[in-house]
């Protein structure tokens, strides 16, 4: 599996490199404030998981860095350069690829043509020139089961699948087509416990590879497997940011579960029951 | 991009997990299979029932009949696979004939001017309905009924403004006629046979939209924009170009249609082409596209306009009252509706294996 990855990831990335850095970004929708100064850094070879609530926040951040909605506050920098991204081409041309929570993919469209949707092998530049089926039939196939998916038709629609695969697919896609930072958009939150284990152990081998990956997630368990850098956002705002180092997954999930505000429900709760 | 991979794939058990779906179930998913069975079933029922239809001449004509929707309906097939509606086709298809013959005339310039005009015209029509749609977010539906009534008002307005009656004039002593009919009316006699130069296009048309959809980028593009337009703005397919750019092919092969009629007629009557647009439609629908986009194939919509072309000449030939015509398209598009609904069914929820 790693050497899959090994294969394909950028050779010029180097650990602990910064990929995408941003400061004090923020987000409004007309009066609505979706984010607000949020500080994240990507680094090569590291995981940074951001969690959170559902309407923390965590979708807006990643639509911000794929190039689906542009920031109005803060700076974006890749590669130490500025950028504002304008669309979704932008942002993967700067070798960021996003893996969506409703999965990024066309469910009529067969397993072998949503894997290249975008990214096609065509015979030359022409547009009317013809795809390289067979080849790309056969790099589908292949990829796939390098992550352990076999599909048992590489024409079948993708709808045919099981959430799991076609998340799978996604990720697969992202990775193949060389992205030097991978977002997943809870990979995790549809999936059985076996297959959440491939994701989260091709995660590791992304980063291990050395992609910096983004791992969105409202499970601190599976979170913790893999993260070098957690942020835990709250209406909009970042109210935990700590490396691996100086953060237990007792006080993650404690975080998640709702924090201080917890402790207080259980006091408020304890003095009713008397 | 990538290279071969040398060593042996660790995960799976392979051939175990490997099926061969059986070719009963390919051929059910494909989208034509439901037309192709109803024009064969149709087209026996009618060797039966019209003697007139034996002949190679009278096949010849249902080909040509079919070749005047089938060419549109392969633009109209392609936009409604990328999920979106034209109900201007069929009048537009009559505004590019109008404005090359008035144009024309009443400057006294050669016939090609008006024909490069009435290109750029039709392709700014389909540009503008693509626009407007992309850009407003307004289903297409209501957009290109919009530009359908401007189009129709505009046809009868301005001819009679310009003529003083509702056709267009007579075109054939004017320069560059012979090359242009030659181009867009041609009969090529074959023995007692006349076999339009049309039907020559129109098999054209569909070779060259069935290799787009089927082996291009631009196809699977096209059907992604139709499937999921989200996913595909996301893996960075241009959506609103791809859209566009269907509506200015379907507003192209209209041009090329009202080319022929004009070259066929040297005079077109101002109000024609009302209507045609759903025959486009019907020709798509009982291909198998899918109404809702993302599915269908340019032979599919050939068949469907095929199946057009042979009902509404063999029920002439069969001696019936041509009136029952349109009951029967209303029938088949039903019926192809319902088998397209269930053929969607049979190949989305198959279990292989």
């Amino acid at each position: 599996m790693t050497d899959t990855l090994q294969e394909h990831a950028d050779p010029t990335l180097h650990k602990g490199e910064p990929l995408v850095e941003m400061t004090n970004v923020g987000k409004t929708y007309g009066a609505i404030r979706a984010l607000k100064g949020i500080n994240l850094e990507v680094n090569a070879g590291e995981v940074t998981c951001v969690l959170g609530d559902n309407g923390a926040g965590k979708s807006t951040l990643i639509k911000i860095i794929s190039g689906l909605h542009p920031h109005n506050e803060g700076t974006v920098k890749v590669d130490g350069e500025e950028v504002h991204f304008s669309s979704p081409r932008d942002s993967l041309n700067h070798g960021i690829a996003t893996v969506y929570q409703d999965l990024a993919v066309v469910s009529l469209m067969e397993v072998w043509r949503n894997f290249f949707l975008g990214s096609e092998m065509a015979g030359s530049k022409f547009p009317l020139s013809g795809m390289k089926i067979n080849d790309m039939k056969r790099i589908a196939d292949e990829e796939l089961r390098k992550m352990g998916i076999v599909v048992k038709d590489i024409d079948q629609p993708i709808g045919t699948l099981s959430g799991g695969q076609r998340q799978c697919v996604a990720i697969a896609r992202a990775v193949y087509f060389g992205a030097r930072v991978l977002i997943l958009d809870e990979p995790t939150a549809a999936l059985g416990v076996k297959q959440s284990g491939v994701v989260l152990k091709y995660t590791a081998a992304a980063r291990d590879a050395g992609l910096g990956v983004v791992f969105i997630t409202h499970n601190p368990h599976h979170a913790y497997l893999v993260g070098n850098h957690f942020i835990i956002l709250k209406l909009g705002q970042a109210v935990l940011d700590k490396k691996r180092s100086e953060v237990a997954l007792d006080e993650l999930t404690r975080q998640m579960a709702g924090g201080d505000e917890l402790t207080e429900l259980a006091h408020e709760l304890e003095s009713t029951r008397t | 991009m990538s290279t071969p991979v040398k060593t042996a794939p660790p995960t799976p058990a392979e051939a175990s997990n490997r099926v061969q779906v059986s070719w009963t179930t390919r051929l059910l998913g494909r989208p034509e299979v439901g037309a192709l069975v109803a024009a064969i079933v149709i087209f026996i029922f009618f060797l039966i029932v019209a003697p007139a239809f034996r002949t190679p001449a009278a096949f010849f004509t249902v080909l040509y009949q079919a070749s005047t929707i089938g060419i549109v309906a392969v633009g109209v097939g392609m936009l409604m696979i990328g999920g979106e509606f034209d109900l201007s086709a069929g009048v537009l298809v009559t505004s590019a004939g109008l404005l090359n013959g008035m144009f024309c005339y009443e400057l006294g310039l050669n016939l090609w001017v008006g024909v490069i005009i009435a290109l750029i015209f039709c392709l700014g029509v389909g540009f503008i309905n693509g626009y407007l749609v992309m850009r407003t977010g307004i289903p297409s539906f209501l957009i290109t009924l919009g530009m359908f009534f401007v189009l129709q008002g505009a046809n009868l307005g301005v001819t009679k403004v310009v003529t003083g009656s509702v056709s267009s004039p007579n075109i054939n002593q004017m320069d560059g006629y012979a090359a242009l009919n030659f181009i867009f009316a041609h009969e090529f006699k074959i023995g007692s046979i006349s076999l339009s130069i049309t039907v020559i296009w129109w098999l054209l048309f569909v070779v060259l939209s069935a290799w787009i959809l089927q082996r291009t980028k631009i196809g699977n593009w096209i059907f992604a924009v139709g499937g999921n337009a989200a996913s595909a703005r996301a893996v960075g397919v241009p959506v609103n170009r791809v859209k566009i750019g269907l509506f200015m092919t379907v507003s192209f092969l209209c041009w090329f249609t009202g080319m022929h009629y004009l070259y066929r007629f040297n005079t077109l009557q101002a109000g024609n082409g009302v209507g045609n647009e759903f025959l486009y439609i019907i020709a798509a629908v009982v291909g198998g596209t899918l109404l809702t986009g993302g599915y269908g194939n340019a032979w599919g919509v050939a068949i469907g306009a095929f199946i057009f072309g042979m009902v509404s000449l063999c029920i002439v030939y069969a001696g019936w009252d041509p009136n029952w015509f349109k009951a029967f398209l209303g029938v088949m598009l039903l019926l192809a509706v319902m088998v397209n609904l269930y053929v969607k069914r049979l190949s989305t929820l198959r279990k292989v294996g």
